[in-house]
């Protein structure tokens, strides 16, 4: 524990902006993967175990095809579609067989599905690590402000991850599809009394959901080593994020991985041996005093 | 036939009954010298750093198609049987506990980094079967007398002889440039914590002023360094120690050329040259990098060492790594106590190995390296630290250790932190 550092860097213009930049670069790549979680579990109820396996493919999609093209764009576009497809064609097969099935067999098939794609990424890729590259458009020197370092692709990351949240928010709360998916939340049977292909829905948000998985894989990529397995650490950091923020929240999810992510950057400064520590301490703390999360709905039980 | 029962049908009888209770350990015998004898390798074979699996059961292969394709010992070949414990030390227990009692291997080599391998030398402390670590290089799991046992081998380097090395170089730098202001980096592991404070020390000790101004202590694969590279950014180091390795080092140093971190900060990263990772990382560190000699082809320069490279490169199609020496240098003690017994028995294998010098790509006494019979771990092998360079040959200006120099600091520490 070294608190006079924290303090130090509190009074410091350059430690704020450089740790602020930072919680939020982690906070906002957290912020898209657990999003989708959220999603996928606020209103279909499936603990989506799997999840961690959408990242991970998202970066493999966009590795193929940035090695293929040489065009980051192209990358990214390949990962969070590529993972969307593949989420559409899961829900249509398997997962929406068991959505009424008992939890415990939910998660024994996501596991099967993470060791299965595991074993794949392994046969096409290699079992080696990988490692995209930056794409040039971002090999340039950091900005500085105030004294702070902020890296250019970590501003566009923020920036990408700002207009995916605003969209989303936008999707779930001024749209038809989102005043559905609400309505799906709350009251499918009537949903589907009223004519509206519920099914068609489910498996659009499932796809939706594994799509931004996909993305944060994908935008991820030119800064993190690839290889099988990669997901499994930022799904359950992905969980902490669903329970602290609230279970179906977006703005939830938003708020807990910025949280997470500023009481990492600080608290390498601050408490470095405790920083997993305090976040666990969090998520307890909110688990008992608000059981439904920072931005969850309470259920009353009849 | 008159009923009666002749003398010499009752000595046929007797000698068919004495043979057919004598024929299953015959025959048993016969089995068990024609058999192959089975040798376990546990190791991580996924995940970030599925690369030290792989080439260590690389460089444990090379060596065991030659002997098998050389007709092995008394007819009986090696058969190599690989189990993947993820780096979790549970599971390196686990297998390595099957390897040998449902697997019948009576030689295990213990591809696993040091949590795993404690977990391991566990095991086999208290089997009869012969473990050699290849990957381990964790001082103390050799240097601590209380962890010996008879049946436990290392052929991997040791972090206290890199460390001493490495100390001595980066002082000798720091000096010439003038840097006090150290930051250090490893992960959160018995290596990192072991090998950190070592190096610091040894460079400390050989007169460079040093003063720590960060330490990070980032887990074992983690996927994002951001907060560890901006906590190393603003404390403003001249110089800064990295003990990571594998895909973990690639990602530090990507992510930290992002934040600029290295334009001003001289890298002193142990396993950097290594050449899947120097081909991994796609920027190096500008202000300039420092590695320990993991495996480069060119050192040492002898031709030995040129064409085991080869050998490896023509057979595997990727170059060799560090972890694939250090197994090739432990199937070789190994092979080599084999045809000396014209055994598998771990007890003789065991007797044989102790003080055994095997020639090796990477030994440094005649084309030899040792293995020391007191402690029971590699001496003599190429020791260096060097500048590193974007393109073939990757580590130039290699500065190599002188052993006496080594050894003799070796004792002093042991003796400083109670291990004499």
């Amino acid at each position: 524990m070294d608190l006079s550092a924290l303090g130090i860097c509190a009074a410091t213009s350059s430690c704020i902006v450089t740790q602020v930049a930072a919680g939020l670069i982690s906070g906002f790549l957290l912020f898209l993967v657990a999003a989708g979680l959220t999603l996928i579990f606020g209103v279909l109820g499936f603990v989506n175990f799997m999840h961690g396996s959408f990242y991970m493919l998202g970066a493999y999609f966009a590795y193929a095809a940035y090695a293929a093209t040489g065009s980051y764009t192209a990358a990214v576009i390949a990962g969070a579609a590529g993972v969307g497809a593949l989420g559409a064609a899961l829900e249509t097969s398997v997962v929406r067989r068991i959505y009424h099935a008992d939890v415990l067999l939910q998660i024994l098939v996501c596991y099967a599905f993470i060791l299965i794609f595991d074993d794949l990424v392994g046969i096409v890729w290699g079992d080696e690590f990988l490692s995209m590259g930056m794409p040039s458009a971002f090999k340039r020197a950091p900005i500085l402000l105030f004294g702070g370092v902020i890296p250019p692709f970590y501003l566009f990351l923020v920036g990408i991850a700002l207009a995916i949240a605003i969209g989303i928010a936008l999707l779930m709360q001024k749209t038809r599809y989102g005043k559905i998916v609400r309505a799906l939340a709350d009251k499918p049977g009537m949903v589907a009394a009223l004519g509206i292909n519920t099914q068609l829905v489910y498996a659009s948000l499932f796809a939706l959901g594994a799509m931004l998985a996909g993305s944060a894989g994908a935008l991820a990529a030119p800064v993190r080593s690839m290889t099988a397995g990669m997901g499994f650490a930022i799904l359950i950091e992905s969980f902490i994020v669903t329970v602290i923020g609230g279970m179906g929240s977006i703005a939830g999810a938003l708020v807990a991985a910025l949280m997470i992510g500023l009481v990492r950057s600080f608290g390498s400064i601050g408490f470095p041996l405790f920083t997993e520590g305090l976040i666990f301490v969090i998520m307890i703390a909110v688990l008992v005093v608000r059981p439904q999360g920072l931005f969850g709905r309470q259920v009353r039980e009849l | 036939m008159n009923g009666s029962v002749s003398r010499r049908s009752v000595i046929a009888a007797g000698v068919s009954v004495g043979m057919s209770g004598l024929a299953p350990g015959v025959f048993r015998q016969a089995h068990a010298e024609s058999r192959p004898i089975k040798v376990g390798l546990t190791s991580i074979f996924s995940g970030r750093v599925a690369q030290l699996g792989i080439t260590t059961k690389n460089g444990l292969l090379l060596e065991f198609e030659a002997f098998n394709a050389a007709g092995g010992v008394g007819g009986r070949t090696i058969e190599l049987v690989d189990r993947d414990s993820k780096g979790k030390p549970e599971d390196a227990a686990r297998l390595t506990r099957e390897l040998i009692e449902s697997e019948g291997c009576d030689i295990i080599f213990c591809g696993e980094a040091s949590g795993s391998a404690f977990a391991a030398h566990e095991v086999a402390r208290s089997s009869r079967a012969l473990l050699m670590h290849v990957i381990s290089e964790t001082t103390q799991l050799t240097a601590d007398a209380k962890l010996r046992s008879w049946n436990s081998f290392r052929s991997a380097r040791q972090a206290l002889h890199d460390s001493i090395v490495g100390g001595a170089f980066a002082a000798k730098i720091a000096k010439e440039q003038g840097l006090t202001r150290w930051a250090t980096i490893a992960a959160d592991y018995a290596y990192g914590r072991e090998a950190t404070p070592e190096f610091m020390g040894y460079v400390e000790s050989n007169g460079a002023k040093v003063e720590l101004v960060a330490e990070s202590w980032p887990k074992l694969f983690q996927p994002d360094y951001t907060d560890s590279i901006t906590k190393i950014l603003q404390s403003r180091p001249q110089a800064l120690f990295c003990g990571l390795w594998g895909g973990d080092l690639v990602s530090f140093i990507d992510q930290g050329n992002l934040f600029g971190l290295f334009d001003n900060v001289r890298v002193f990263a142990i396993h950097l040259a290594d050449y899947t990772t120097l081909m991994s990382v796609k920027q190096l560190p500008a202000a300039g990098a420092f590695s320990s000699n993991r495996y480069v082809s060119v050192f040492p320069s002898r031709s030995e060492n040129a064409s085991w490279s080869e050998a490896y490169n023509k057979r595997f199609g990727s170059k060799p790594t560090n972890w694939s020496w250090e197994a090739c240098v432990g199937a070789r003690f190994v092979i080599d106590a084999i045809r000396r017994t014209n055994s598998a028995e771990p007890a003789k294998l065991a007797e044989a190995i102790k003080g055994m010098q095997v020639a090796a790509p990477v030994g440094m006494r005649d084309g030899k390296t040792v293995m020391r019979s007191e402690d029971q771990t590699i001496v003599d092998y190429a020791l260096g630290w060097g500048r590193i360079v974007p393109n073939d040959p990757y580590l130039v200006d290699v500065q190599p250790a002188d052993w006496s120099e080594v050894l003799r600091l070796e004792t002093d520490w042991k003796r400083r932190v109670g291990f004499g």
